[in-house]
């Protein structure tokens, strides 16, 4: 690539990316919303109730002032679709952390990227492997983001459960959640990953976050009636609605294997996407 | 029921407080996370301490402006928690609850409110930026002297030892054992 292409790319990546979480951070996906108003209307408690309400009055207040839904803006994870004919670069990973950049300073984020051991932060949001960047090849040029708070990130699990442990995939859900309790700040939205490898069912289960929340086929209805049962509700308060949604992801893995992540994603599931204009 | 309204400094009226009340808090509150308890365990409470209410809390600040200031899981301070309300600290607010040691020190002298997670726009439309404590620790970790009115909040802890977090997880594992235990 030349090297004037290279930088137009790179711009136009960094200005999707920016757009992206600049949507992401102040206005949730209207599934979402509708989810978290169906959950308002079926709890009873006055307490469980008027958790929602306040979440409810947050989301319309972030968008009204054009501020971020949480404080926790998260760690910045981005998926990009590659069309044919738009190579993979080095400019694309520069241009995601350069809308990074940008997104943090006007948004604005609250910094969180910070070296794991001397715990020192990087002030932008990006630093050695952040933004967390996936790659796939895609009908349109889009660039997805994912912003990922810690509180939920934290509770999240992995199991190396065993072939004949199938039947009790639910179970290490539900003990997810339980494990968890208010700390992820339910209503949770939780993604699951089953197959693949040790870490590509984590990222499957990350994927399924991606996923629309207002559909959920009978395999992960059972589930999330399962993580409703637990009455953890709104903010571990108590209540009916501890889970939004269940979301299932699926790979081939080893004959010998069955990988299972669950990664919680708090009620504020926050996701954007937007297309890469050249 | 009607929300009861609270002003700091806060001082006996705590103790007819109840888990499940709630609560608007107006008046001074302090923001800290794990870095802020660590450093005051070390230098000493920057700030007045009786009567005074510890926020869970890392806010988004630009300029003198508080963008977005939701509460932070407050488990992470389970075990840095004793000093604060040794030294008269008398409230603490947060997400998630606490763990049994703090109920026991909340006893007869503090309360735990919890205010919703993520509810950090509805917060900041409520809060008024007064000072900063070591800013060096960065914008999350530094500790923020903010001025609130009427913030919504439910007592999670009460100083009766009543613990609403802790009657929901032992509820949630009875129910979990009854589905799951073969």
């Amino acid at each position: 690539m030349s090297s004037s292409a290279g930088q137009r790319l790179r711009a136009a990546v960094a200005e999707a990316t920016a757009r992206a979480f600049h949507e992401s951070e102040i206005r949730l996906p209207s599934d979402v919303v509708a989810a978290l108003k169906r959950a308002a209307g079926e709890e009873t408690g006055e307490i469980a109730r008027g958790e929602l309400e306040n979440i409810l009055a947050n989301i319309a207040r972030a968008e009204e002032l054009g501020v971020p839904i949480c404080q926790d803006t998260g760690v910045p994870v981005v998926y990009i679709r590659l069309p044919e004919g738009i190579p993979l670069s080095t400019e694309l990973y520069e241009g995601v952390a350069d809308g990074v950049r940008r997104a943090t300073a006007e948004v604005p984020l609250r910094p969180n990227v910070v070296d794991p051991l001397t715990r020192e932060n990087t002030l932008d949001n990006t630093g050695p492997g952040m933004p967390a960047i996936h790659v796939a090849p895609g009908e349109r040029f889009t660039i997805t983001v994912l912003p990922k708070g810690a509180g939920a990130e934290n509770m999240s699990r992995i199991g190396m459960l065993l072939p004949s442990q199938k039947d009790t995939i639910p179970r290490f859900v539900v003990e997810t959640m339980l494990v968890a309790g208010g700390k992820p700040c339910p209503p949770v939205v939780l993604g699951v990953g089953i197959g693949g490898t040790f870490d590509g069912a984590a990222a499957l289960a990350k994927e399924a976050l991606l996923e629309p929340i207002d559909t959920m086929t009978p395999f992960e209805q059972e589930i999330c009636a399962a993580v409703n049962r637990l009455g953890t509700g709104p903010m571990g308060l108590g209540g009916k609605i501890t889970a939004l949604a269940v979301k299932v992801k699926t790979a081939g893995c080893h004959t010998a294997s069955l990988p299972v992540a669950v990664n919680v994603q708090c009620w504020a599931c926050r996701r954007a996407t937007v297309e890469v204009r050249l | 029921m009607k929300p009861v309204k609270l002003a700091t400094p806060l001082g006996d009226e705590i103790c007819d407080l109840y888990a499940g009340d709630r609560v608007l808090l107006s008046g001074t509150v302090y923001t800290a996370r794990d870095e802020a308890h660590l450093r005051m365990m070390e230098e000493g409470i920057p700030f007045d301490p009786c009567g005074a209410v510890i926020y869970h809390c890392g806010p988004v600040i630009q300029g003198d402006r508080i963008v977005a200031a939701g509460p932070t899981t407050s488990a992470r301070m389970n075990a840095l928690t004793g000093f604060l309300l040794d030294a008269g600290v008398k409230g603490l607010i947060g997400k998630g609850g606490m763990g049994k040691a703090v109920v026991e020190q909340l006893e007869g002298r503090g309360v735990y409110f919890a205010f919703t997670g993520g509810c950090a726009a509805l917060a900041s439309s409520c809060m008024q930026l007064k000072g900063v404590y070591y800013a060096d620790l960065g914008m999350a970790e530094a500790i923020w002297e903010i001025e609130l009115s009427d913030l919504p909040l439910v007592v999670g802890i009460d100083t009766h030892g009543n613990d609403l977090f802790g009657k929901v997880e032992e509820s949630a594992l009875e129910s979990f054992n009854r589905e799951f235990s073969r």
